[in-house]
């Protein structure tokens, strides 16, 4: 206690250097913890948008980009695939589960994806309002796009080709809002999915007919389950050699499917399989460079305030090396003046640490809010990460390192020699 | 009770004789005053019994305990809690405060800290009204009282001073001397004046002449 009050007492006696020093720790430690907490929360994220999938498969092409493009919703895809024969490898005994995707149109900016129920099963979406598509230009709406781009419930809206704003759109044809779902923290949110039928009828792959079925539809929609099955046989009959989709989405019935079924579907067919989880680390490492530099700046920055720590210490020695000589007069041990310079560096490192701890996991929850806004990307600066611990240790080493040698020279000094110095 | 014993005690640096003294006893309450000329070894001899120095030859002994008998942390334990030291330039810590540089002796002492008392003490050297100042902000005179109530808040049995009076012109000499005296007396603490300065003469019941060893 005596010991702590007095070395609060000589950083609070050289107030400028104390809080210098302070935010030099400061600093470095609120860049490693904002990289930590981004690094952390971005690959978090990555992961539980690709839950459930353990391989999609699409056109030839990069497979980071089909990945990217199906899985992830952020690049364009690679190509268009006949479902005919996406359908041969769902019934693959290896594969458990197959969702189709089809892409191509948007809505201000927010990609109409046209799928089964199956797909928002993944992310365990719940509807908020509404029910599922049951008839073609039927549409449900993520949480983020209905709140953003509008999507009421039976609200109308035209779906504009391409995948980013400003397409051609397909006014004659609009949308109509049935559900709305619930938000899931998830890639599902930013998306509108509608069926497969619709992104096909608004590509011309088929006859007016199916308008009229529509207006069947709207006519009667209570009637919609058993207009639903009586319709899927009849597309399965006319036009299983011409549908396209853009993707299937598929989990494998047991692990070992992972050995196998990749390198089948790449040499065997006019398709290609990728892993998400393996293209996504692929692209971590490429990230995690970058981030890695970032993290070794900081490091720097936290070394630069060691030595700053060190210097501050270190130069207030001669200055102080008679109150010192006098604490041993006074009856304080050499072991005690060590620890009380020792002391000195470890509060530094810890107020350093502090305001660091608080400034990084202050920017990051601000950084949150700005994504989950702007990008419906949900992140926070409230979670701990165990790597901290890590660091705030770290930090105190710096802070012990940086006073070690002027309490060793504490320790060692002479109290006769320098008082009659 | 004797406070201080010393028998025959000498003290060389680097093959150079520094100090002789061939005895010296102060009984509880006592006040000695150590008079001789620049370079006869005064506050050398000042260390030696406070255990900062171990003599050469000889010895010196607190309350019975020789000093250069205890290890490095039992001897500077044992310094904080028998003696007291007035040095001639003060070494108050700069970073506390009045009462602070007060408190923290008597928690160097080993003794608990007693704010009332470390208060009481500073009223009666009349400097209370600064408990709450900065060393920075004392006149030398405020400071070296100060200095005096740090080295006696702990009730030491001996209080050592080294030069008190020298930076002082006369009347402060003799105030300094005075305050000295009074205040050992009142912790009944026995009082050890080492100084060239003649003015010393004659002012403490007994004096030692130190001579420059030959």
């Amino acid at each position: 206690m005596t010991w702590l009050r007095l070395a609060f007492a000589n950083l609070r006696a050289a107030p400028l250097t104390s809080l210098v020093n302070a935010a030099l720790l400061a600093l470095g430690t609120a860049s490693i913890v904002l990289l930590l907490l981004i690094g952390e929360q971005f690959s978090s994220t990555l992961a539980r948008d690709a839950r459930g999938i353990d391989l999609v498969v699409g056109a030839k092409g990069s497979p980071v980009q089909l990945v990217l493009s199906s899985v992830y919703h952020a690049d364009v895809p690679t190509g268009n695939i006949v479902k005919a024969e996406a359908d041969r490898w769902a019934a693959d005994p290896r594969v458990a589960h197959a969702v189709p995707l089809s892409l191509g149109d948007s809505y201000r900016g927010f990609r109409i994806v046209g799928t089964t129920t199956d797909y928002p099963a993944l992310y365990a979406a719940q509807l908020a309002s509404g029910r599922y598509w049951a008839t073609p230009m039927e549409a449900v709406a993520g949480a983020a796009a209905a709140r953003e781009a509008g999507l009421f419930q039976d609200g109308r809206f035209a779906g504009a080709h391409g995948l980013v704003e400003g397409g051609h759109a397909h006014a004659g044809q609009p949308y109509r809002i049935v559900g709305v779902l619930q938000p899931t923290g998830t890639v599902l949110d930013r998306l509108i999915l509608t069926s497969l039928d619709s992104v096909w009828n608004l590509h011309g792959e088929h006859e007016s007919a199916h308008d009229d079925h529509e207006h069947d539809h709207d006519q009667n929609p209570e009637d919609k389950h058993d207009h639903g099955e009586a319709h899927q046989p009849d597309h399965a009959d006319a036009h299983d050699d011409a549908r396209e989709i853009t993707a299937m989405l598929i989990r494998y019935a047991s692990p070992l499917a992972a050995t196998t079924l990749p390198r089948q579907i790449n040499a065997e067919s006019q398709l290609q399989a990728a892993a998400p989880a393996f293209e996504v680390t692929r692209l971590l490492n490429l990230v995690g460079l970058g981030l890695d530099g970032l993290r070794a700046f900081a490091g720097v920055l936290i070394l630069t305030a060691g030595f700053s720590v060190f210097a501050a210490l270190y130069g207030a020695l001669k200055a102080r090396r008679y109150d010192l000589a006098m604490l041993r007069c006074l009856g304080a041990t050499r072991t005690e003046l060590l620890w009380s310079l020792l002391l000195e560096g470890l509060m530094l490192a810890a107020l350093g640490a502090a305001l660091g701890l608080a400034l990084g996991h202050g920017a990051m929850e601000l950084i949150g809010r700005w994504l989950a806004t702007s990008r419906g990307v949900s992140a926070t600066g409230w979670i701990w990460l165990p790597t901290e611990s890590w660091l705030l240790l770290g930090l105190l080493v710096v802070g012990v390192l940086a006073a070690a040698l002027p309490a060793w020279q504490a320790y060692r000094a002479d109290v006769a020699r320098t008082l009659a110095g | 009770m004797t406070v201080l014993q010393i028998d025959n005690l000498g003290f060389s640096y680097q093959q150079r004789a520094i100090l002789r003294l061939d005895g010296l006893t102060l009984n509880k309450g006592e006040t000695c005053a150590v008079i001789g000329p620049s370079g006869c070894g005064k506050t050398t001899l000042l260390y030696l019994i406070a255990g900062l120095l171990q003599p050469a030859q000889g010895s010196v002994a607190v309350c019975g305990q020789r000093l250069d008998a205890l290890d490095a942390s039992a001897c500077d334990r044992f310094r904080g809690h028998h003696l007291g030291i007035v040095f001639q330039r003060l070494h108050l810590l700069p970073a506390l405060d009045v009462l602070e540089n007060l408190l923290l002796a008597q928690r160097l002492a080993r003794v608990s800290p007693d704010a009332k008392d470390a208060r009481r003490l500073l009223d009666a050297l009349g400097v209370g009204a600064f408990a709450r100042a900065r060393p920075a902000q004392l006149s030398q005179g405020q400071a070296q009282r100060v200095a005096i109530a740090r080295a006696l808040v702990h009730r030491p049995v001996l209080l050592l001073a080294d030069e008190p009076t020298s930076s002082l012109d006369d009347d402060n000499a003799e105030r300094a001397i005075d305050l000295l005296q009074m205040q050992a007396r009142a912790v009944g603490a026995a009082l050890l004046v080492v100084t060239h300065d003649r003015r010393v003469r004659g002012r403490l019941a007994r004096e030692v002449q130190l001579e420059p060893p030959a």
